[in-house]
């Protein structure tokens, strides 16, 4: 079954507002080399989706500069391929749009081109492997309105907290409940952001609201269809993190260091993300590494355990990192030392400093800030 | 107005490469890996573009399949070109003849016709079997101030290595009177690189010429320039001053790579006023385990490390299991070394397994030279392989 897949860049940009404030949620870096766009993107290209719009709002700058031609996913195509969707309309009418219905809106064009009989829609709050055709397969042979995937978790994972989860009789969904921090059951089946329906519904769902003034999909649209609609819930039984909050941020790149869920994640190498040319990392003579993940084009001559280091980074002589993200382009000078640190792009720590947050709460540093 | 280029280069990149043994089985030498992430022909493939020469004809003929597949439409290196761009260039099938490259000028010769489509004033010749970065432009500069017929590129080596190359005797201007192919008792250090600059009308005359010639053996360094010489054509010797290296032989091979090792490397490849750009795996980061050692060492992207890595260069996908010791080599992408083997002084090639105690190779103090484990071969459990010894195809349980 042909799908056109449509991805939502910003939707969520105030789960993390630090990490947001100068790029789209879709463009933060990701587990070393990633940002979180190549993630559902990725999904895409391997489900077979070669039509995909990327729907921005702002601060879109980095988040076109990553995609680019769509070359890096086999996505730079004569018919289709990816086309980035920057925000609709005219000089009386400029608000920029508020909620997913108010996106759908200013893509009508873009709908009504495409061909293809379904719609794949998908945030860029998580990290998973989803075959949509499953998904779709599923949708198809239950006879299906709109089919949601969601993630069974237990109750108390940062990406539970802050997430729409559901209440499921026989596949199907009875009742949606948001933002809960006080849920009773041991385990949730939170919402994944991931939609699938036929595009024609679609188009007659954004064309119904902009006749009713309906603003919110999750409200307007199915939680007040769950008896008139066949609203599907399809579970995805492998690896996957929410970025619900920095916390969730955190713990998810947590995550990679996980040999089993490294695996299912990068193990058959389709991640795809914008290539960038850099020199293999070199170790000194000093370097002591556990439990680590590092990118290319770092230069290492002191300790890094239980961390992330994205590509380009400096670690001084002496230098201890422990379990902390370290971002593109980052120096961390002789002696210095970091625990449960965020630190974003093009970040200087100085020689000697000591710089410390906890796991549950880890320290951010802003990008290009010298410390 | 007829569009036309500046300077083109042609990429001589058929060569056997024998002198590489078992990883030249199945590929040409340009395709070989270098540094972890590189294949040898990115080299002067960056230094073109990085030189502002945007179209490269690459000349195949020996077991060409990777190479092709590795230049693809040249997108890695910016040589997807409207006009222009990179074109790998095998011997063809004409109309009356069919023939193979027989020598490095007959391979030029055969492909006049790829040269005159860009109109170009200038031909830099390449080989696609050293490591350097090198700014062509200021060569091509030179040779237009000079105004010289044939600019040959060349290097001071230590004058008791001067009689393994060939050398150049050059008037106090810099114009050659004389060419000596590995000369016994050298008058000069200046080494030819292999790198040649002409003004294309001599290069074409020449090149006809040769191709009448049938007592000609159709090589640049034999005949060509030999002739241009004797014919009185201005000739002019570039002396560059850089990090160079033949990797023709396994021994140089080594050394090279260990050359981007350590604090001050020889040769830096990390340069970003110079990138040596190439075709990148898809890969993760590489990850490093609890219980692992990494010591001086370049390790690629998709690495899984949980033994000991020492002076050594891993490419990408390439996993050390615990316990395994990996030192003073180099490990060419998806080779496996499994647990609690033993490797020193060796090269792998691609997509070989080293099963577990397995031990691989000798130190370099022993004397007995680099042990080299060809491509995609598997070596048993306990296998020992010594000092020196070259591996090309499996080896079963009981040694060879």
């Amino acid at each position: 079954m042909k799908a056109v897949g449509i991805i939502f860049s910003n939707i969520h940009d105030n789960n993390v507002p630090e990490l947001a404030r100068i790029r789209t949620l879709g463009s933060i870096p990701f587990g070393g080399r990633y940002r979180l766009i190549d993630f559902p993107l990725s999904n895409m290209v391997n489900s077979g989706i070669d039509t995909v719009g990327i729907i921005t709002k702002s601060n879109y700058q980095s988040l076109m500069d990553h995609v680019g031609s769509g070359k890096d996913w086999d996505l730079a195509r004569k018919d289709g391929g990816v086309i980035i969707l920057p925000p609709f309309g005219n000089i009386e009418s400029s608000n920029l749009y508020q909620s997913r219905l108010e996106a759908l809106k200013g893509i009508t064009n873009f709908l009504f081109r495409a061909d293809e009989e379904y719609v794949v829609m998908t945030d860029c709050d998580t990290v998973c492997r989803i075959n949509f055709n499953e998904v779709i397969e599923h949708h198809i042979r239950n006879h299906g309105d709109i089919s949601l995937v969601y993630k069974r978790l237990k109750n108390g994972e940062y990406s539970v907290k802050h997430s729409t989860t559901f209440d499921i009789i026989d596949g199907r969904i009875i009742n949606v409940s948001y933002q809960s921090e006080n849920l009773k059951n041991e385990y949730q089946n939170v919402f994944t952001n991931v939609f699938v329906m036929k595009k024609s519904l679609l188009q007659n769902i954004v064309m119904d609201s902009i006749t009713h003034n309906k603003t919110h999909f999750m409200s307007d649209i199915i939680s007040s269809n769950l008896k008139s609609m066949k609203i599907l819930a399809y579970e995805h039984k492998g690896f996957f993190a929410g970025i619900t909050s920095l916390q969730a941020y955190y713990e998810s790149n947590m995550y990679m260091l996980d040999a089993k869920n490294r695996d299912e994640i990068f193990g058959d190498r389709s991640v795809f993300t914008k290539i960038r040319d850099s020199a293999p990392t070199k170790y000194g003579n000093s370097a002591i590494i556990k439990n680590s993940m590092i990118a290319d084009g770092c230069i290492i001559e002191g300790e890094v355990e239980n961390s992330i280091i994205f590509r380009n980074v400096k670690v001084g002589r002496g230098a201890v990192v422990k379990n902390s993200i370290v971002m593109q382009n980052t120096v961390l000078g002789e002696n210095s030392f970091l625990n449960c640190i965020i630190t974003d792009k093009n970040v200087v720590i100085k020689d000697k400093k000591v710089l410390s947050g906890s796991k549950n709460h880890p320290f951010y540093i802003g990008k290009g800030i010298m410390v | 107005m007829i569009r036309k280029k500046k300077c083109i280069a042609m990429l001589l990149a058929g060569g056997q490469g024998s002198r590489l043994y078992a990883l030249t089985n199945n590929i040409a030498k340009p395709a070989v890996s270098f540094g972890g992430k590189y294949r040898i022909i990115d080299f002067p493939l960056s230094n073109c573009v990085n030189s502002g020469i945007d179209t490269v004809g690459v000349l195949t003929q020996y077991q060409p399949l990777i190479l092709n597949s590795y230049i693809g439409n040249g997108q890695p290196w910016d040589l997807d070109r409207e006009f222009g761009g990179v074109h790998t260039l095998p011997p063809y099938q004409g109309k009356n003849s069919s023939d193979w490259y027989k020598g490095t000028a007959n391979a030029i010769y055969q492909n006049l016709p790829f040269i005159n489509q860009y109109n170009p004033d200038y031909v830099l010749i390449l080989s696609g079997d050293h490591v350097y970065k090198m700014n062509y432009a200021i060569m091509l500069n030179y040779h237009i101030l000079n105004d010289a017929d044939c600019t040959i590129a060349a290097i001071n080596v230590p004058i008791e290595e001067a009689s393994r190359f060939g050398i150049l005797n050059t008037n106090e201007n810099g114009s050659i009177y004389q060419f000596e192919e590995k000369p016994k008792n050298p008058k000069s250090t200046l080494a030819s690189m292999g790198i040649y600059i002409f003004s294309t009308k001599k290069l074409e005359k020449y090149l006809i010429e040769d191709s009448k010639d049938p007592n000609s053996s159709n090589d640049f360094g034999k005949d060509i320039l030999p002739k241009m010489l004797l014919d009185g054509q201005k000739m002019m010797a570039y002396n560059f001053k850089g990090y160079w290296k033949d990797v023709g032989t396994i021994d140089s091979l080594f050394d090279a790579n260990m050359d981007l090792l350590g604090d001050n490397p020889k040769f830096d490849v990390g340069d970003l006023a110079w990138k040596i750009q190439s075709r990148s795996p898809l890969a993760p980061p590489h990850y490093i385990g609890v219980g692992a050692k990494t010591f001086n060492s370049i390790i690629m992207s998709g690495c899984e490390v949980f033994g000991v890595v020492e002076n050594s260069i891993l490419a990408s996908n390439v996993i050390i299991k615990k316990g395994a010791v990996v030192k003073n080599s180099i490990l060419m992408g998806d080779v496996i070394i499994e647990q609690d083997a033993k490797i020193e002084y060796s090269i792998i090639d691609e997509g070989t397994i080293v099963k577990k105690g397995a031990i691989i190779g000798e130190s370099k103090e022993k004397g007995k030279g680099i042990t080299l484990l060809g491509r995609n071969i598997q070596i048993s459990e306990n296998s020992i392989i010594k000092g020196g010894e070259i591996v090309e195809k499996d080896l079963v349980k009981g040694g060879i």
